[in-house]
């Protein structure tokens, strides 16, 4: 991988940004994006032998990750067994689920600079959405999960349209409002639909045979892999083509694309309807995953871990919402077996408490990221990985904080 | 008729927690730009301490009632005082890191508390009176309603008073309307920022001490349900402003509480319906400047 980087850096390197990241590349051209067509493609052009690279270093993780369940792998102190057992096969879809959700949540801050509070309304919209309907109708799953699409197009363009009425903080509480408006009702349990507190069980009747059991968890896994690709693929495709791109300015400078004659509500508003989409789509999967709907999936608690996700991985990048969505679940799943071990239970008061809560040591370690790497863990990587002979570090640093900044 | 007096005078009640909540989110945001998902916490953290304070002194006389009230205000403006000189002031003027920070601390906190605490709602008792009623035009209301109405029309009067006849209330006000102004004049308007967070977490410490007697309990979550209710009432009544903040208060918890009673327990989303029809049709609030 660190061959391939500096490949990358001799074979592109006549302008000043090429040792940039095709974010930074996207970024040049979404300020020019409005006014004219042959800047983007200049960029396109320098950028592609790297894109290319990059491709082709994802496609291989793609096949190996394929091909996980098939072999004896062991990663002690991350998977609880082999590669292969459905336990660790659980935990790496659920990584895979988890960093597409915080993709679908990078469409919203990273690209269009929306600071949502309520994107787990839309995830829980799938979750929930399908469960209802598999619950209650007589139809095969696509069919109940086209319905539930549906469903939750209509939602995402009814709320977002009142929510982007205002813009940055305001927008934060407004959409917070909206998607505890859906908590409750979920926690309400009307007419016994959403199962209230219990949360719902997932009814298998009508599910096909390959995707039920933990027999067939290397379904779910290779289903949850093939979700993170298409959520992937779509997200790189929406944020490279000319609505990307004016979404990009408008984040950067609302009142520009206004002037240029474009309208930054049309956009903002596709963005956070596909952005919802997406999360809903990933929350269907999660739901056939976890064979269960629970409340917490569309609780706030849920966005801010989405948001922790992002911000951990670093604001702004598609890879960062990648590792952060992984590294989280992971954390979180090994802290919370540190915080049940028995090492833990011996210790102080004073220490104990605060260590057998997984929520306490990841707050904090939010808050430390927030504080001193603002690039998240990929612009810490890049940093490092370039080490200090450019002089150019902070780079990523400042690219995250520019992005936060204009979604103020 | 007295089930009209029960719930309006019971909507004020709740209403006079909203404001409590609501004043120092609104003020801070105002002045700073800082929208704080911690004030819950300060809010949990001072109804905690006041528990902490009947738990050890015994439950019913008055005065265990007024030194919880004293130490639940004092913690919440302790911990609002902390936060503001060690994380928020860090990251000045970049107003999203500040939500994240807040947001970080909110996730923390809450889990600390649920360490400490204890995930269940913990039981509280106050004087006797607290648990007696007090029969109003024909109802009988609960007695503790009086107590967060009183206290919430105080801390009102205190804070207009406060920012009308002092220095540094001056300060804040013209901060609110014009901050690069105030600084150019050369004062440190940094000063006024701590004051603010300060002020906001004595209310919102004073708060989680009214809202567990309101409700009967404390738990980790207190703070972040009413949270997310005084965040509806910032926007609704303006953003900044102190009046708007009253206002709204007093209207949404109305709303809630006779559309829970009228219209089948839908006080909640009656609320959000409330909000996007403010926000469709007077964006900046009830008593919002025009942006």
């Amino acid at each position: 991988m660190t061959t391939s980087e500096t490949d990358i850096e001799q074979t592109g390197a006549p302008g000043p940004d090429s040792s940039g990241s095709a974010e930074s590349a996207n970024d040049g051209g979404a300020s020019t994006g409005g006014s004219g067509t042959n800047v983007p493609g200049r960029d396109t052009k320098r950028a592609g032998g790297k894109a290319l690279l990059k491709w082709g270093a994802g496609g291989a993780a793609v096949v190996l990750l394929g091909l996980l369940p098939l072999l004896n792998l062991s990663l002690p102190g991350v998977l609880p067994g082999p590669t292969y057992t459905p336990g660790s096969l659980q935990l790496l879809a659920m990584c895979m689920l988890m960093a597409a959700a915080a993709l679908s949540y990078h469409m919203l801050l990273g690209v269009a600079g929306l600071l949502s509070f309520g994107h787990a309304l839309y995830f829980g919209a799938g979750v929930y959405g399908l469960a209802i309907i598999l619950d209650n109708l007589d139809i095969p799953l696509l069919p109940a999960m086209g319905l539930t699409l549906l469903l939750v197009i209509v939602l995402a363009h009814v709320v977002g349209a009142v929510s982007l009425r205002v813009a940055g903080i305001p927008f934060a509480m407004v959409t917070l409002a909206f998607a505890e408006a859906g908590s409750v009702l979920v926690g309400r349990n009307p007419g016994g639909a959403s199962g209230g507190e219990e949360g719902l069980a997932l009814a298998t009747d009508n599910l096909p045979d390959f995707l039920v059991g933990v027999v067939n968890t290397r379904n779910l896994y290779w289903l949850a892999l093939a979700v993170l690709v298409l959520v992937f693929a779509i997200v790189t495709w929406v944020q490279y083509s000319r609505a990307g791109h004016v979404a990009s300015a408008v984040r950067e400078n609302e009142l520009r694309v206004r002037v240029i004659g474009l309208q930054p509500y049309l956009i903002k508003l596709l963005v956070f309807v596909v952005g919802g989409v997406l999360a809903s789509l990933v929350g269907m999967v999660y739901l056939l995953l976890q064979s269960g709907a629970v409340p917490r999936s569309v609780s706030a608690d849920f966005t801010i871990t989405l948001l922790v996700m992002v911000v951990l991985g670093g604001v702004g990048s598609r890879w960062g919402a990648v590792v952060g969505g992984v590294f989280y679940t992971l954390l979180d799943q090994r802290l919370t077996s540190l915080a049940n071990s028995e090492a833990i239970a011996g210790l102080p008061d004073v220490l104990r408490i605060p260590l057998s809560e997984p929520l306490f040591i990841l707050g904090t370690l939010f808050i430390l990221v927030v504080l001193f790497l603002p690039g998240g863990l990929t612009g810490a990587a890049k940093r490092f990985g370039r080490g200090r002979k450019a002089g150019r570090r902070g780079e990523e640093t400042d690219n995250a904080r520019a992005v936060l900044e204009d979604a103020a | 008729m007295s089930t009209v007096v029960l719930l309006f005078v019971t909507g004020l009640g709740l209403g006079a927690l909203y404001f409590l909540v609501a004043s120092g989110l609104s003020l801070s945001y105002g002045l700073m730009g800082v929208l704080n998902f911690a004030h819950g916490s300060f809010l949990t953290l001072g109804a905690f301490a006041g528990w902490e304070v009947a738990r050890r002194t015994g439950a019913d006389s008055w005065w265990t009632f007024l030194l919880s009230i004293l130490i639940g205000a004092a913690v919440g403006a302790l911990f609002a005082a902390f936060t503001e000189l060690v994380l928020i002031r860090r990251l000045y003027e970049r107003h999203i890191e500040q939500v994240l920070i807040t947001v970080g601390l909110s996730l923390a906190t809450v889990a600390l508390f649920e360490g400490i605490w204890g995930t269940d709602p913990v039981f509280i008792d106050g004087p006797a009176w607290f648990s007696q009623t007090t029969s109003l035009l024909g109802a009988q209301i609960p007695n503790d309603r009086f107590i967060s109405i009183i206290a919430a029309a105080l801390v009102l009067l205190g804070m207009v008073l406060f920012l009308k006849r002092t220095r540094y209330g001056m300060i804040i006000r013209a901060g609110v309307e014009n901050r690069s102004m105030v600084t150019a004049l050369g004062i440190d308007v940094r000063k006024a920022f701590t004051l603010v967070f300060t002020i906001g977490g004595a209310a919102a410490g004073l708060g989680g001490v009214l809202a567990s007697h309101y409700f009967g309990y404390v738990s980790p979550l207190l703070g972040g349900s009413l949270l997310i209710f005084a965040f509806i009432v910032t926007v609704i009544g303006g953003l900044g402003s102190l009046t708007g903040a009253a206002v709204a208060s007093v209207v949404v918890a109305l709303l809630q509480q006779f559309a829970n009673f009228y219209l089948f327990g839908t006080g909640d989303f009656v609320v959000v319906i409330a909000l996007a029809l403010v926000l469709l049709f007077r964006p900046s609030g009830l008593l919002g400047r025009k942006s």
